[in-house]
C-alpha cells in the first residue's frame, strides 16, 4: 500500500508481522510466551494444543518476523517476546493512517473549492 | 470482526455526495489528491485501476464496488509493480454519508493479515481466536489513530 513513508523494507517487515500475527496458534503462542517471560519449544508445547514440532515451526515464523528471539541456555534454546517489532509495526500503521489523513484533507479542499458551502 | 487489521479515517466535507463522488472517482481529481500519481480508472466492478508515479512505480488495483454516490472500493497491491492477488493486496473502501449540509467521507483500508493461509485458519479457528492478540492489534490500531494527526 504505497506510498510508504518509511521505505519498502519496512513495509516488508510489517507484512511479515501481519502474516505472523494472523495465525491464531501463533497469537496464542505469543500470549503464552509473554506470560512465561522465557520458554523452550518443549515447555511451550505443554501449554498449547499442538505438537512440539508445530511449536518449533511457529517459533521460526515469529523469529523471522522479529517477534521473538531465541537464546541458548545450556542445552536448551529458550525464546522471549521482542516488543520492538510490534512498536515498529504500530508506527508503520500510523504512517499509513497519516497518509490517509493527508489525502482526505486534499479531497476536502478539492470538493469544497468547486462547491461553496450551502447556507440554510 | 476478526482481527482488527485496519485503518479507519474520516472527514466532514461541505459539499454534496455527488460532488465527492466525482472527486473520488475521476482520474483528473485523483491525480490531485493522490500526490505524485497519474491515475487510470475503469470505473466498474472488476475494472482495472493504475496509479503511476515516478518515485514508486506503478500500483495496480482492481475496482470492487461502484455505487454512486455512496460507496467506492478497490483492492490495491501492497507493493509497486506487482499484480493484485489474494494475500498481497488490501481493500480500500470510501463511504459517503450525508451529514447536515455536507458529507462525511470515511475511508477504511483493511486486509493487512488476509493471506490465503490466514483465511483458512480464520475459518477453522474462528472461535479459538486468541483474545490477547486481538487486543494487541486493537492497540496497534488505536496507536495508529492517535499518532497520525
Amino acid at each position: 500500500m504505497p506510498p510508504d513513508p518509511v521505505g519498502v523494507g519496512s513495509a516488508g517487515e510489517a507484512d511479515r508481522v501481519f502474516v505472523a500475527l494472523a495465525d491464531p496458534t501463533r497469537r496464542q503462542l505469543l500470549d503464552v510466551l509473554a506470560a512465561r517471560g522465557e520458554a523452550s519449544a518443549t515447555a511451550l508445547a505443554v501449554d498449547l494444543p499442538v505438537s512440539r514440532q508445530a511449536v518449533v515451526k511457529h517459533l521460526a515464523v515469529l523469529d523471522r518476523a522479529g517477534l521473538v528471539r531465541g537464546a541458548r541456555r545450556g542445552r536448551e534454546l529458550r525464546y522471549r517476546v521482542r516488543p520492538e517489532r510490534l512498536d515498529a509495526t504500530a508506527r508503520w500503521l500510523a504512517g499509513l493512517a497519516a497518509e490517509w489523513d493527508a489525502r482526505l484533507a486534499a479531497i476536502k479542499r478539492l470538493a469544497e473549492a468547486a462547491e461553496p458551502p450551502r447556507r440554510p | 470482526m476478526a482481527v482488527a487489521d485496519r485503518i479507519e479515517r474520516d472527514v466532514l466535507v461541505a459539499a454534496p455526495p455527488e460532488r465527492l463522488w466525482e472527486v473520488l472517482t475521476r482520474p483528473e481529481h485523483i491525480d490531485q489528491w493522490f500526490q505524485g500519481m497519474t491515475t487510470q480508472v475503469d470505473l466498474r466492478p472488476g475494472g482495472a485501476m493504475v496509479l503511476a508515479s515516478e518515485e514508486f512505480g506503478k500500483i495496480y488495483a482492481v475496482v470492487e464496488k461502484v455505487e454512486p454516490p455512496r460507496l467506492f472500493s478497490y483492492r490495491w497491491a501492497r507493493h509497486p509493480d506487482t499484480p493484485v492477488a489474494e494475500g498481497t493486496a488490501t481493500l480500500v473502501e470510501f463511504t459517503l454519508t450525508p451529514e447536515g449540509d455536507g458529507t462525511r467521507v470515511r475511508v477504511v483500508e483493511s486486509g493487512f493479515t488476509s493471506t490465503d493461509a490466514v483465511k483458512v485458519d480464520q475459518a477453522r479457528h474462528a472461535e479459538a481466536n486468541s483474545q490477547g492478540w486481538r487486543i494487541v492489534l486493537d492497540d496497534l490500531r488505536r496507536y495508529g489513530e492517535q499518532h497520525a494527526a
